[in-house]
This record gives C-alpha cells, structure tokens and sequence, in this order.
C-alpha cells in the first residue's frame, strides 16, 4: 500500500523526522488561506499522487504570495498529471500539500528498504549533487538488523563518507536511524526520503517522503489501513481491492478473453500461452487456495459481465487446496446469476479434474472441454476471433 | 537418500489441530509420511489425528524425535512458529503460511544464520518426494517417482508439470517449492545444489516467475557449476503489466529488474534449456535427458 506524501510525512514525524510546517487543500481557496496562516515568504505547491517524478510534470511549483499559491492550486486540482512513473493517462489530482520553501544547503536521497535477495533491510544513502563523482556519489549500503520493533546498524559509519563536521554526523546519523525505525515500526517495505535537505541553521528536514506499506502487514496497522485511498492509486483500484476481499487476485486488462485460473505462476503462464497463439487476455485472475465456491462465482461474474470479453478461458490445474470442483460450482452458480453470452472454454486437470466437469453439467453450464492447455488456448483466442468478426 | 526428506523422516506439525492442517496432514499420513506429533500452544496433552500434541516444539521434539517441522500457523503468528522451530533446532521446517509480513520474514531470516535449520517457504507449497514422503498441501494424484527434480516459485504451475514430466514418462525425484514471497527460505539455487548432490536426480526443472532475483542467482551457480545434469526452465510472466503486483507478492516486475526476459536470457546463458511454451515442459525436460544419455 502506498501513501501519500503528506500521509508519509505526518507518519514520519511520529519518529522524529523534521518535516517543513505545510498542510493539505482541496481547493484553490482553501490552499490560499492554508498559505495565509502559513505566514512565510516562501511556499511550495505539492500536487498528491502517488507517483513519483512530479516535478517534471508541473505538479510541484514555488510561489511566493498566498494568492499566487491559490491560482496554482485552483490549477492543478482536479488536471489528470502525468509523470514518468503514472503512465499516459496520468493520475487525478484531488489535493495539493501546500509547504513552506525550505532553503537547502546539500540534500540527500535516505531510504530503508527490503533487499528481497539478500532477506534484509538495508538503509540506502547518496549525496543527491554528488551523482556522477567517485566515492559516496554510490552513497552507502548499511544493512540492518532488526530488534523488537527498532532496528540496529552502523548509523555512525553510514554518516561518515559526507564530510560533515561531528554535530552534523551524529545529527545526520540519527536522521538515518529514525528512517530504519519508521520502516519497522510501520511494517513498511520502503520509506525513502529524498530529498532529505540540510538547512543553513544546520537541521536535517524531509522535504519529500514516500513510504510503501506491506500489505500483509496491515492487519497490524488498523489506523493506516484507513488511510486506504479507494480510488486511485496503482494499489488501490476498487475492484481489484472487492475482489481481493473475495480471495481474487484480479486485475483488469485490454484484452478480449476473460480467463479464470488458479494460482499466479499457472495464471501468468496463461497469459504468456495466449500471447504466443495471438491472443490478449481481458484480465488477470489467480484463484487464491482460500477462496470458496461463492468467491470463484463472484470473480466469474467480472468477467461474464465485462462487455470487452468475447470467449472465457478456463485453465484450471486442481491442487491439494483449491480442488477443480469447487472452481465448477463457482462458475455454476456465477452462470445461472448471469448467464454468459460468450463461449466458455474448458481446461481442467489434476485434483477432482473429472467431478468437475460433471459439476459443470448439472448447472446447466455449455462449455467447450479440452484436456490439452495449448489446445484450449487456441481455442479461446478462435472463438473470441469469430465473435469479434 | 532423497532431497531433504526420506519415508524415514519423522515430521510434527505446528497449529496441527486447525481446521486445514487437520485436512492436509490427513493426506500426507495417508500418503505415507511419518507424522509424529503435532504443536498447539494450550493444547499439549491432547491426541489429533491419533498422534500426541505439545505445547511447545522443543517438548514435541523430546518426545518424538522427529526432525522435521510443517509450520500450518496463520500470518500473525507464523513468524512466531518458525522462530520456536528453529531454536529448537529442527532441521528442515516448511511453512505453507501465505500472505507471512515481510519484516517478520526478515526476522526469521536474523535467527535462521548460524541455526542447524533448513526453511522451506512460506508461501510454498511444501516438499514431495514421490512414493516415499509429504510435507505440505500439494496434490498428489499426478505425481510418480522418477528422475526429474522440481524447484519452483508456484504451487499450482509445479502441479502442472509434475502433471506434463509423468505423461512425459518420466516422473520425480523430488518437487520443492521455495515459495511465492519476496522473502523466503532455500532459494532456487539452492534447490538445483541439492538436486546435482542426489543421485536419484537426472535431470533438474526451475519453474520461476517475474520478480526478485532468484532465477538470476540459480543462473549464476549453474554457470559456475557446469553441471552434467540437464537444466530445463520456465519463467512466466512475460506478458504481465509493469509495476503490477501479480497474485504472488513476490511476482512483481519494474522496468528491466525482475522481467521474465531478462531471468530466461541470464538462464539461456547459463546453458539451462529454457522450454517453449508452459505447456511443453515435460518434452522439454525428455528431450533434453535423451540428449543426455
């Protein structure tokens, strides 16, 4: 789950973290008064989505008068910003997070992340203006070790390669260690800070904060579930998240040939076979082994009520969890709530593979059976041409 | 001896008395494995599936002497679980928990260096050695002993292939599955050491997935290795969309890091046959022992 940059922020200062004074608008009027009781020289416009590279967008802009702050605001809110991580249709923008203009000395990219290959967390820092040159333009790997609800490292030997005087070190240094506490505190699988600025009065602030929860980890962080931004958000589309809560991975797709699998490494090999016999498959779907009949009825009616979709794809391989029968009964029941108006094609093996079938039957449902997984790909992908024809 | 497990290994199962772990271990006693015990904190002194439950590993391990731990606890604690597992020093523990916090697996990662402890998942299926023992909730209809190890990263595409190497004649040694997570125990390359180390193994299938680096990392043992074995593998996903999580939490591709491409052209490097289609897998794996013998 992703945050927002003000989520992130207010999050952060639980731990110490110093944030520039700033607070949220909806509108260019709000944004004008927020900027007033601010009372700086100084501010800067943030538009709130969750997608990097703003900036280059126009979604992050200076003004220097509360009503100046209230024309851009009144700008962005409600553009559709596109940047190089949303993609062409870009995201809506709904907030700005308006700021006061902190001036930088030297700034710094920070972040703790979960290094999947190597099964750690490590703390990630660069001098952002020293990219290119030698040394800590790399910046520092210090991997970290987690204890109860904090993490221990090197913090120290991390602040060293920057040439700061001690005061700055151990200041930066404990700036690093309250970045490896937020991760674990907060469950999250990212918390990256960047830039993390020094100011003239010598203080480390968090000018821009992204933080990536683990979803599973959710259930122990009940107050940033409820942050949950149903709308938007590569996370966060809604039927993604209701068929999630039905034990469905789903998500939609351009394509015309609704498939119904079980598991993630049989789904993407699904996807891959339709491709390669010239197909496009209308949506992602991996059955989890904890879904039950009513489940599976819920996530074929996506599917039967998707009007893109001109043939359904069935590739079902029964495990010891999630047997071929009760995905049958799911799509039996799904059938007589919806009916389908487009063929359905049958791939169904290992586990109760037969009872399946003749589940299938005795709904009522009409399928085309193939016992070979190419062979009811290619089916799927000539169906789904004829219909289109 | 076979992959990590023989008919001889003596198994408990922790949350044993749980409504799907009761389901599985079922199975697997029917299948042959030698269910010894079963853990349940509060429960110790109670019999569940005719075998004696413990509240705690180390009593269940004193008392049965088994070996080797199935971890059937939900997310919240199954961090926990594996943690006691292994200071109690089991050595090979599998754990079918799915949706496990990543920080908790990094934490048991922390405890896992040094320990006499093998960890298989979470998010995995388990370890089949077919017609001599079970530990976990595949199927196992398809499966027959033969000469072909399996690793994989998915449960429901290995019970595919165990499916396409039997039609294929062939059968298995062994299937492993390391698990869909980001963080996990044995890791791909680890599983193809095992395999080379098994006689009973001829020829070795990787079965991997968009994400993470673990096809990249088999890939460059095997380079190293140049084994005589035969290597076929699979890596789905090709066709995913970017920065989407798919199904696994592991399964995620971002730009060149983790694509499908990049994992099958740094195994195609490594001499590792990669097969045409997920539905060819099997023949792959037949031809390429033909070529072998």
């Amino acid at each position: 789950m992703n945050l927002h940059e003000f989520q992130a922020k207010e999050l952060l200062t639980r731990f110490g973290i110093m944030i520039p004074r700033g607070r949220l608008a909806a509108s260019g009027a709000e944004a004008a008064s927020v900027a007033r009781r601010l009372n700086v020289r100084e501010f800067v416009v943030k538009a709130q989505i969750q997608a990097g590279e703003r900036a280059a967008g126009g979604g992050i802009r200076f003004a220097t008068s509360p009503d100046e702050v209230g024309t851009i605001a009144a700008d962005i809110i409600g553009r559709r910003l596109m940047t190089n991580q949303t993609g062409p249709a870009g995201e809506e923008v709904r907030w700005v997070y308006i700021e006061e203009a902190v001036p930088v000395v030297r700034s710094f990219y920070c972040a703790a992340v979960v290094d999947r290959s190597r099964g750690q967390l490590i703390l990630v820092t660069r001098d952002r203006d020293d990219e290119r040159s030698a040394g800590c333009g790399d910046g520092t790997v210090l991997p970290l070790e987690i204890v109860g609800s904090t993490a221990r490292g090197d913090f120290d030997r991390a602040a060293s390669p920057f040439g700061f005087e001690p005061v700055q070190r151990s200041l930066f240094a404990k700036r690093l260690s309250q970045i490896a506490e937020a991760a674990v505190s907060l469950d999250a699988i990212l918390v990256e800070i960047s830039p993390l600025a020094l100011t003239p009065s010598g203080d480390f602030v968090a000018l821009d904060a992204k933080v990536t929860i683990d979803d599973h980890a959710l259930f122990r962080h009940p107050d940033i579930a409820a942050l949950q931004d149903v709308n938007e958000g590569e996370d966060n589309d809604s039927v993604m998240l209701a068929a999630d809560r039905h034990q469905i991975n789903y998500l939609k797709l351009d394509g015309d040939i609704g498939v119904v699998v079980n598991g993630a490494g049989l789904a993407l090999a699904t996807l891959d076979l339709l491709h390669q016999a010239g197909g496009r498959a209308a949506n992602f779907m991996d059955i989890r082994t904890t879904a039950t009949s009513l489940d599976i009825a819920y996530a074929f009616g996506l599917i039967a009520t998707n009007p893109q979709v001109r043939s359904v794809l069935v590739n079902v391989h029964g495990g010891g969890m999630q047997r071929c029968d009760t995905i049958a009964d799911g799509i039996g029941i799904a059938f007589r709530r919806f009916g389908c108006s487009v063929p359905i094609v049958v791939r169904l093996a290992g586990n109760n593979a037969e009872f399946a079938a003749t589940r299938l039957k005795s709904y009522g449902v009409s399928v085309v059976e193939t016992a070979d997984m190419w062979q009811a790909v290619n089916t799927a992908v000539q169906l789904a041409t004829l219909k289109a024809a | 001896m076979a992959v990590l497990a023989t008919k001889e290994t003596r198994v408990i199962c922790q949350g044993l008395t749980g409504r799907a772990a009761t389901y599985h271990v079922g199975r697997m006693v029917a299948y042959g494995t030698q269910v010894v015990g079963g853990v349940t904190p509060g429960k110790g002194g109670r019999r569940h599936l005719d075998v004696p439950v413990f509240d705690t590993v180390v009593e269940a391990v004193a008392a049965t002497g088994a070996t080797a731990s199935l971890v059937f606890v939900p997310p919240a604690s199954a961090a926990d679980a594996m943690i006691e597992a292994i200071d109690a020093g089991i050595e090979l523990l599998v754990c079918v928990t799915e949706r496990v916090p990543v920080l908790d697996m990094i934490r048991v990662r922390q405890r896992l260096q040094g320990s006499r402890t093998r960890l298989v998942g979470p998010n995995s299926q388990g370890i089949l050695v077919p017609g001599e023992t079970q530990l976990g909730v595949m199927t196992t209809i398809n499966a027959c002993k033969g000469p072909v190890g399996i690793a994989s990263r998915s449960a429901s595409l290995t019970s595919e292939i165990v499916a396409q190497t039997t039609a294929a004649g062939l059968g298995q040694s062994a299937t492993i599955g390391v698990g869909g997570d980001p963080v996990h125990g044995v890791s791909l390359a680890d599983c193809v050491r095992l395999f080379l180390e098994d006689p009973a193994t001829e020829g070795i299938i990787l079965i991997g997935e968009i994400g993470g680096t673990d096809e990249e990392e088999a890939a460059a043992l095997i380079k190293e290795l140049k084994p005589e074995k035969p290597i076929v593998a699979i890596v789905v996903g090709q066709n995913a969309p970017q920065q989407r999580r798919m199904g696994h939490a592991g399964a995620l591709a971002a730009g060149q890091m983790g694509s499908a491409k990049a994992k099958m052209e740094a195994l195609r490097e490594a001499g590792v046959v990669i097969a045409p289609r997920a539905d060819l897998v099997g023949v792959t794996m037949r031809q390429a022992l033909a070529g072998y013998r």
